[in-house]
C-alpha cells in the first residue's frame, strides 16, 4: 500500500525530517492543516476547489497516519531512503527473535486455558510493551547511523515491531 | 474560489446574507427537518404541532402518495401500499431485501438497475423513490416556515452506513430536489447539538437506539475537533424489534395460532409499542387485542416482563458498544459522557443499563428524538456560510474497509476501517496472462478476506491495455473517499495511461439518468417548469462561481498569477457573466466548467500558499513564546 505521491509529510506538517517527533505538536499541526483545508471549508465553493480540498485533507491524512507512531514512521522514514519495506519475497528473520515471538505465542495461546487469564494477559502485554520499547530505542539507533547497514537494521526492526504491533492486537482481541 | 476561508481567517469578505438551510434526520421510524432562526436551532413542527414524521408512506392508485400521521394510521388497514422502515432497504440488494423479508410484509420486484422495487397501488417505487417522498415532505413543511427556498440542507446517516447507504441516501435527496451539503453521521450530529464541541476535551460515547437501528461511536473531542474513534453497531436492532417481541408474547399468551397475517401484526405491533411506552412511566399496562376470530384478549405487561424480553436486546448493544471501545483503545471509564439518542433511550431499562455499563447517569436533557436534527441544523447553518467564523471541524471515519477482488476470491484491502476521511490510496496490480488488454476491477466493502462475504459496491473495466507479457502492465487503482464518505475509484495503466474513472454506483444502485428521471417526474408532478427550474438552478451556480473566483482574485491574483493567466481567468468570468444573463442553462453550465478549469492551477497555489501561511504562523508562534 502506497500514498499518494506528493510532498513529504514532515515538510507538510513543517516537521524536521527525524525519527524523534513530538507527537503533541504534530496533533495541534495536523488539526490545524484540517481545520483549514477539510471539505466543510468549501461547501459553497467551486468544484475544482472542493476536488482540491479533498486531495489534501486526504494528503493530510495520510501524512498523519504515516507519522504519529513509530513503526509507521519509521518505515516511511525508510520509504524516503529508497528502502521498501513490502518485499514479499524477503521473509527472513533472526532466529533468536522468531523464537522468542513463537514463545510469547505459546503463552498467549495457553492464556485460553486459565482462570487468571486477565492477569496472564496483563504480563503478557508489558513483556510485549518492553519489548517494543527495545525495539523504538534500536530503531533510533539504527536510522541515526544510517547508510546500507543502518538502513537494513531499521528495515529489519520495523518488521519485528509489525511482529509485536500484531501480536498486541491478539492480546486486545482477547481481554 | 472559496480559497478565502483559507488564506485570512477572521477576514470576512461580503458581507453574508442569511442563507435558509436546515438539517435532516431521515430515521427509521421517524423523520425530521430542523434550522437554526435568531441563532436558536430547533425542529419544525406541521400544522398540528407534531415534529416528528413517522417515515411511512402511503401509496394509492392515481393519486398522491400520503406521508407521515396519515400514512401510519392506514398502515394496519393498507400493509402492502403503506412502507414503513425503508431506511433498512436503503442502498440493499435483492439478495439483502430477501434475508429481511421475514420481517417485511412488502412484495418486491427486480428492478432495472437491480435495485429492489417494492409492489404498490401506485406501481413500483424503489427505496429511494420512498425516502425521496419523505424529504420532500420536509422540505415542503420547511420552505413553508421559513418563507422561502432551501438553498442546502445536511442528512444524517447512521455512521456505519457503507458506501451504497450513503449513496442511495444523497440519491433520494437529489431526487426530492434539495441540495445535500453534507451527509453527517448521526452520532456526531448529536454530538454538535449538546455542544460538546465546546468542550475543551474528551472522549464521549454517543448510545443511539432509534427505531430500527443501533449505533455507538466513541468521539474524541480536542479543541473543537471531532475525531471519530471508532463506530459500531447493529443496522438491524432496535425499538421496532422490542414492539416485535411484545407482539409475539402477545400472539402467545392469546393463543394466536392461525389467521395471522401482515395486517394483525401490524396492529399488534402498534399495540405492543402503546404498551412499551406506557411502560415508561407506569410499572404495569393492560393489553388489549382482537383476535382473528373476534373474541377479545385481555393481559397485563408489567415492567418486569417487559425487562425480561428487552434485556437480550440491550445486552445486544452493550456488546457492540464493548467491542466499539475495544476499537478505540479505552474502557468504560475513561469516557467522559455518555450521550443519549433516539426515542428507545427513553425506555428506563435502557437508561439503567448503558448508566450502569459505563458507571454514570447519561445525558438526556435534548429530547432524544430531536437531538440528531438539532445537531445536524447547527452544521448546515455553518455549511450554508452563515457562521463565516466558526472555525468547527467534524473529522469522521470509514465505518467499513475498502477493498478490490484479487485471484481467487479474495479481498486486497486498500482502505483500512477507521481511517480519518477524506483519505486516498492507491495499489498497483499487474496482468497475469500473456497480451491481456483489459482488467476487471471489482470494488468490495467489509472486513472479511473473502470477496462472497463482503459488499459488492462496483465493477468497471480497464480497457485498452496494450498487449504485454504477464506481470508487465502495472495499473494503479486509487481510492478516493470524500466528507461524506462516499467513494470513486480511478484506475490507469502507469505505461500508456490509459484510464478508467467511475464514481462508486452500487451494483443496484441509481445511474445519473434514473435520477434525473426521478426528478423530472416529481417536478412535473408538482406543476412546476422543469426548464424554468433548471435555469434558476444554474444562475444560483454561476453566482457562486462568480462570487467565490472575484473573491480569490482580489486577495491573492497579483501574487499567484501572471498577466497572460490572469487574461485567461478574465476571459471566464466575461464569458461566465454573458451566459448567465442568456436563458440556456447548459451554455451556463458549460461556461462555470471553463472557469472551473481556467483556475485550477490558481487554486492549487493559492491552497500550497496557504499551507505554508499555516505552518509558518507555527513558527511565528514558537518564536514569540
Amino acid at each position: 500500500m502506497q500514498a499518494v505521491p506528493g510532498r513529504n509529510y514532515f515538510e507538510l506538517f513543517g516537521l524536521p525530517e527525524s525519527f524523534d517527533v513530538d507527537v503533541v505538536e504534530l496533533a495541534g499541526r495536523y488539526r490545524e492543516l484540517q481545520r483549514r483545508f477539510h471539505p466543510d471549508r468549501f461547501a459553497a465553493a467551486s468544484e475544482s476547489d472542493r476536488r482540491r480540498s479533498v486531495q489534501m485533507t486526504a494528503e493530510i491524512n495520510a501524512a498523519y497516519q504515516a507519522l504519529r507512531d513509530p513503526v509507521a514512521r519509521g518505515r516511511y522514514l525508510l520509504e524516503l531512503r529508497g528502502v521498501a519495506m513490502h518485499a514479499d519475497t524477503d521473509t527472513r528473520m533472526e532466529p533468536a527473535f522468531l523464537m522468542q515471538q513463537m514463545e510469547l505465542r505459546e503463552a498467549l495461546a495457553e492464556t485460553r486455558a486459565v482462570a487468571d487469564r486477565g492477569a496472564r494477559l496483563a504480563r503478557l502485554q508489558r513483556q510485549v510493551e518492553e519489548l517494543m520499547e527495545q525495539k523504538v530505542a534500536a530503531l533510533r539507533r539504527h536510522l541515526a547511523a544510517g547508510g546500507g547497514d543502518g538502513n537494513a537494521a531499521a528495515r529489519n526492526a520495523v518488521r519485528e515491531m509489525q511482529f509485536l504491533q500484531k501480536l498486541t492486537r491478539e492480546i486486545e482481541e482477547l481481554e | 474560489m472559496a480559497l478565502l476561508q483559507i488564506s485570512e481567517p477572521g477576514q470576512s469578505t461580503a458581507p453574508h446574507q442569511h442563507r435558509l438551510a436546515a438539517g435532516i434526520d431521515l430515521g427509521t421510524t421517524n423523520s425530521l427537518i430542523a434550522t437554526v432562526r435568531s441563532g436558536v436551532a430547533d425542529t419544525l413542527p406541521d400544522e398540528h404541532g407534531r415534529h416528528l414524521l413517522p417515515s411511512v408512506v402511503r401509496y394509492r392508485k392515481d393519486a398522491d402518495p400520503v406521508v407521515g400521521d396519515a400514512a401510519l394510521d392506514a398502515a394496519a388497514d393498507d400493509p402492502l401500499n403503506t412502507i414503513a422502515s425503508v431506511k433498512r432497504l436503503m442502498g440493499r440488494g435483492l439478495a439483502d431485501v430477501a434475508r429481511l423479508a421475514d420481517h417485511l410484509p412488502y412484495e418486491f420486484a427486480a428492478g432495472d438497475s437491480g435495485m429492489p422495487r417494492l409492489r404498490t397501488a401506485a406501481g413500483e417505487r424503489s427505496p429511494v423513490e420512498v425516502s425521496a417522498d419523505i424529504l420532500r415532505l420536509l422540505r415542503q413543511r420547511a420552505e413553508a416556515a421559513l418563507g422561502g427556498e432551501l438553498t442546502g440542507v445536511v442528512i444524517t446517516v447512521p455512521a456505519y452506513f457503507d458506501d451504497a447507504q450513503r449513496q442511495a441516501t444523497k440519491d433520494a435527496g437529489r431526487v426530492a430536489g434539495l441540495n445535500v451539503l453534507r451527509l453527517l453521521n448521526e452520532p456526531t450530529a448529536a454530538a454538535v447539538a449538546y455542544g460538546l464541541d465546546h468542550e475543551a476535551e474528551g472522549v464521549f460515547a454517543i448510545y443511539d437506539l432509534g427505531g430500527g437501528t443501533f449505533d455507538i461511536s466513541i468521539l474524541r473531542l480536542n479543541r473543537g475537533v471531532f475525531e471519530v474513534l471508532a463506530t459500531g453497531g447493529d443496522s438491524a436492532l432496535g425499538g421496532d424489534d422490542m414492539d416485535h417481541a411484545i407482539a409475539e408474547w402477545m400472539l402467545r399468551e392469546a393463543g394466536i395460532r392461525s389467521g395471522i397475517d401482515a395486517r394483525l401484526l401490524r396492529r399488534l405491533k402498534r399495540d405492543a409499542r402503546a404498551a412499551k411506552q406506557g411502560l415508561t412511566d407506569r410499572e404495569r399496562v393492560e393489553v388489549t387485542t382482537t383476535r382473528p376470530d373476534g373474541s377479545v384478549w385481555k393481559g397485563t405487561l408489567t415492567r418486569e416482563l417487559l425487562n425480561q424480553m428487552v434485556d437480550p436486546l440491550i445486552e445486544r448493544t452493550l456488546s457492540a458498544t464493548r467491542r466499539a471501545l475495544k476499537d478505540a483503545g479505552l474502557k468504560p471509564a475513561d469516557i467522559k459522557d455518555v450521550v443519549m439518542v433516539g426515542g428507545s433511550t427513553r425506555m428506563p431499562r435502557v437508561r439503567e443499563q448503558v448508566a450502569g455499563y459505563f458507571g454514570r447517569a447519561p445525558l438526556a436533557d435534548i429530547d432524544p428524538d430531536k437531538v440528531v436534527a438539532i445537531g445536524a441544523a447547527i452544521q448546515a447553518d455553518i455549511l450554508a456560510g452563515n457562521k463565516p467564523d466558526s472555525d468547527m471541524l467534524l473529522l469522521d471515519v470509514i465505518p467499513l474497509s475498502l477493498g478490490l477482488e484479487v485471484m481467487g476470491g479474495m479481498v486486497e484491502r486498500i482502505i483500512p476501517r477507521n481511517a480519518t476521511i477524506p483519505t486516498a490510496r492507491a495499489q498497483e496490480f499487474t496482468t497475469f496472462k500473456d497480451g491481456q488488454t483489459a482488467m476487471a476491477i471489482h470494488v468490495v466493502q467489509g472486513e472479511r478476506d473473502l470477496v462472497s462475504d463482503c459488499r459488492s459496491l462496483a465493477r468497471f473495466e480497464l480497457r485498452g491495455i496494450p498487449p504485454m507479457v504477464a506481470g508487465a502492465a502495472r495499473i494503479r487503482v486509487a481510492f478516493q473517499v470524500d466528507a461524506d464518505g462516499l467513494l470513486s475509484v480511478a484506475a490507469r495503466e502507469q505505461a500508456t495511461g490509459i484510464e478508467a474513472h467511475v464514481e462508486v454506483k452500487p451494483s443496484y444502485g441509481l445511474t445519473d439518468s434514473e435520477i434525473e428521471r426521478m426528478l423530472r417526474e416529481s417536478i412535473e408532478h408538482a406543476s412546476d417548469d422543469v426548464a424554468a427550474r433548471m435555469l434558476r438552478e444554474q444562475q444560483v451556480e454561476a453566482d457562486r462561481v462568480l462570487e467565490a473566483v472575484q473573491a480569490a482574485l482580489t486577495a491573492d491574483g497579483d501574487r499567484h498569477l501572471n498577466a497572460a493567466e490572469r487574461a485567461a481567468i478574465d476571459a471566464g468570468l466575461t464569458a461566465l457573466r454573458s451566459a448567465r444573463a442568456g436563458n440556456d442553462p447548459a451554455a451556463i453550465k458549460r461556461a462555470i466548467t471553463a472557469v472551473d478549469d481556467a483556475t485550477r492551477e490558481f487554486a492549487a497555489r493559492r491552497m500550497d500558499a496557504s499551507v505554508q501561511a499555516v505552518l509558518a504562523g507555527h513558527r511565528l508562534e514558537e518564536f514569540s513564546k
